[in-house]
């Protein structure tokens, strides 16, 4: 757990980069810290770990006052992870991921056990890559070894300062997916940067939203998306913001509350997706075929029934607009 | 096999052609004879001259690299530019000059000489120090402080090996210039293998002039050789650049 007290930042300039911002990261939450550069989001993450001083107010990590604790052993604690990777060139993969053990004083055996427990977390074979160096792997392993390198002491909070913002949209797409895969298993309390709106939706289970480095909204996704506070906060989301919403239910959450449509067996060159496939992807695909309907199959492979345009809007209309977020993650 | 690799393969061949050549001439006319008729005059000056470059070479290394290594330092940036512009002033000065300056501070002699290249060694490594640590990007920095390193680790695990190759390289560019520079300190009395070489000239004895220069010269790309065997060594797998050609 972070707790943001009237956290400020301000510089020997008299800048003042974050303006007493309150908030609260709960045990195992995505929170992303979204907003327009120069915002201070970068600031603000920063701060967590001391690369940044905290001018005024405080920030508690788990309950301690994170200035009461030693610089060295808070950072230890604390997995890192930034836009650039920032693998060490001079070190294989196994050396740089087994830095914080290393620094921890691990011994040889259990750094080996996790390294390639960590490895195997990525799909990636110990044995091969832990004796390579950093240039001869591609920009997306790359990146998936700078994460693992944050989780191998296990630490209980991570800092993801744009994580995936250098990579090309579908390995970044990729690699979301994967990290909220093993989100799902290691249950970080994690503060990740982004200034990609598509990307907080998809990763954050709440959004703190900042202007000038002041918290314009924090709240889930969706209640961001339909009930924004202020002017700021409707245009950042955009015109397009209850579409975007729609990413963030799937045909599943829609069927359980208004079911689907009797799908027509007269109409032969109906495409088919899956049930667990988000709203905004099924739209997209309804309007990207002539027919007026999409035939919706489970896991196994049965039609489960029919998705409309009608059926989309209607559910837009009176469950996401209507009723505060009810959200289920797929 | 493409047209590049040709070229060089003629160029390499042909500067073989030439050396072979040279070595022709200069034994069938006796050139080298004087280091065998006078072996121990000749030995004495090898040594003279090693014990020259030796000790001014690891005295300019000892100030250099930490002196690099400070300037690199959060808390001394700003003594860099007074540091560096000193050092880059010492370069500037003819080697000459510096002899004969020197020469009425510290007298005639091996110090004077020994001085005066270590003054002259100074800048490339202090230069490639700074540079290779200067190289490093900004956010392997970031992230190692941000998983809790301590400044010391910083420097040794991260600095220090990525900017390996540049400081090594710089160390090599000076001992070999060192070197050759080292035949100018029979002009202060300092001995070495310069003494022939100047001996030659004056007297327009090319047997002197032959015996003194050829062995400086075989001399520094052995040296060359060396080092750039131990930078093979040293300098990590990882942070090597991309090999030529």
């Amino acid at each position: 757990m972070i707790t943001f007290d009237q956290t400020t930042k301000t510089y020997a300039g008299g800048v003042t980069a974050v303006k007493g911002v309150d908030f609260t990261v709960e045990q195992g939450e995505i929170v992303v810290l979204l907003g327009p550069s120069g915002c201070g989001k970068t600031t603000l993450l920063r701060m967590v770990n001391r690369l940044e001083t905290i001018s005024d107010g405080k920030i508690m990590i788990d309950g301690e006052d994170s200035m009461a604790l030693d610089q060295i052993a808070l950072r230890r604690k604390i997995g890192y992870v930034i836009q650039s990777n920032g693998l060490f060139p001079n070190m294989t993969i196994e050396e740089n991921v087994m830095i914080v053990p290393d620094l921890l004083g691990w011994s040889k055996k259990e750094k080996k056990a996790r390294f390639n427990k960590l490895m195997e977390m990525i799909g990636l074979s110990g044995d091969k890559f832990g004796k390579r160096y950093p240039h001869e792997l591609s920009g997306g392993q790359q990146q998936r070894i700078g994460v693992i390198r944050a989780l191998a002491a296990d630490p209980p909070v991570m800092l993801m300062d744009e994580p995936f913002g250098a990579l090309d949209p579908i390995i970044r797409e990729k690699i979301q997916g994967e990290f909220l895969q093993i989100q799902k298993e290691v249950k970080k309390t994690i503060l990740f940067v982004s200034h990609d709106i598509d990307e907080a939706i998809k990763m954050a289970d709440k959004i703190v939203l900042l202007r000038g480095g002041e918290l314009m909204q924090y709240d889930t996704p969706s209640e961001m998306l339909v009930r924004p506070k202020n002017e700021f906060v409707r245009e950042f989301f955009g015109k397009d913001r209850a579409i975007k919403s729609l990413s963030l239910h799937t045909i599943q959450n829609l069927r359980e509350i208004i079911g689907l449509a009797e799908f027509d067996e007269a109409i032969t060159d109906t495409k088919t997706i899956n049930v667990h496939h988000d709203l905004r992807n099924s739209l997209s695909m309804l309007l990207n075929q002539e027919a007026e309907q999409v035939i919706v199959s489970d896991d196994n492979g049965n039609k489960l029934g029919a998705i409309t345009i009608d059926l989309v809007q209607k559910y837009l209309h009176f469950e996401i607009k209507a009723k505060p977020a009810l959200v289920q993650k797929g | 096999m493409n047209k590049k690799k040709v070229v060089s393969l003629i160029v390499r061949y042909s500067v073989y052609g030439l050396v072979a050549l040279f070595f022709f001439w200069a034994i069938s006319n006796h050139y080298f004879d004087y280091i065998f008729s006078e072996s121990t005059t000749f030995l004495l000056l090898v040594k003279q001259h090693l014990q020259l470059v030796l000790v001014s070479s690891l005295l300019a290394l000892i100030i250099a690299i930490p002196g690099g290594i400070l300037v690199t330092r959060k808390s001394f940036r700003r003594a860099e530019w007074v540091v560096s512009n000193t050092v880059n002033l010492g370069q500037t000065i003819p080697s000459l000059a510096v002899l004969a300056l020197m020469i009425s501070i510290l007298g005639i002699g091996f110090n004077t000489a020994v001085f005066a290249l270590f003054i002259y060694s100074l800048l490339p490594m202090y230069r490639n120090t700074v540079a290779g640590i200067d190289s490093i990007d900004e956010n392997l920095i970031d992230a190692a402080k941000g998983m809790g390193m301590k400044p010391i680790q910083i420097l040794l695990r991260i600095e220090l090996p990525n900017a390996a190759y540049s400081i090594l390289a710089g160390v090599r560019t000076a001992i070999v210039l060192n070197i050759g520079t080292a035949a100018l300190a029979y002009v202060v009395g300092g001995g070495g293998l310069g003494v022939w070489i100047f001996t030659g000239i004056q007297l327009f004895d090319n047997g002197y002039l032959i015996s003194g220069a050829i062995p400086v010269t075989l001399l520094a790309i052995f040296v060359d050789y060396l080092l750039r065997l131990l930078e093979r060594l040293i300098v990590p797998e990882g942070s090597k650049p991309p090999q030529e050609l």
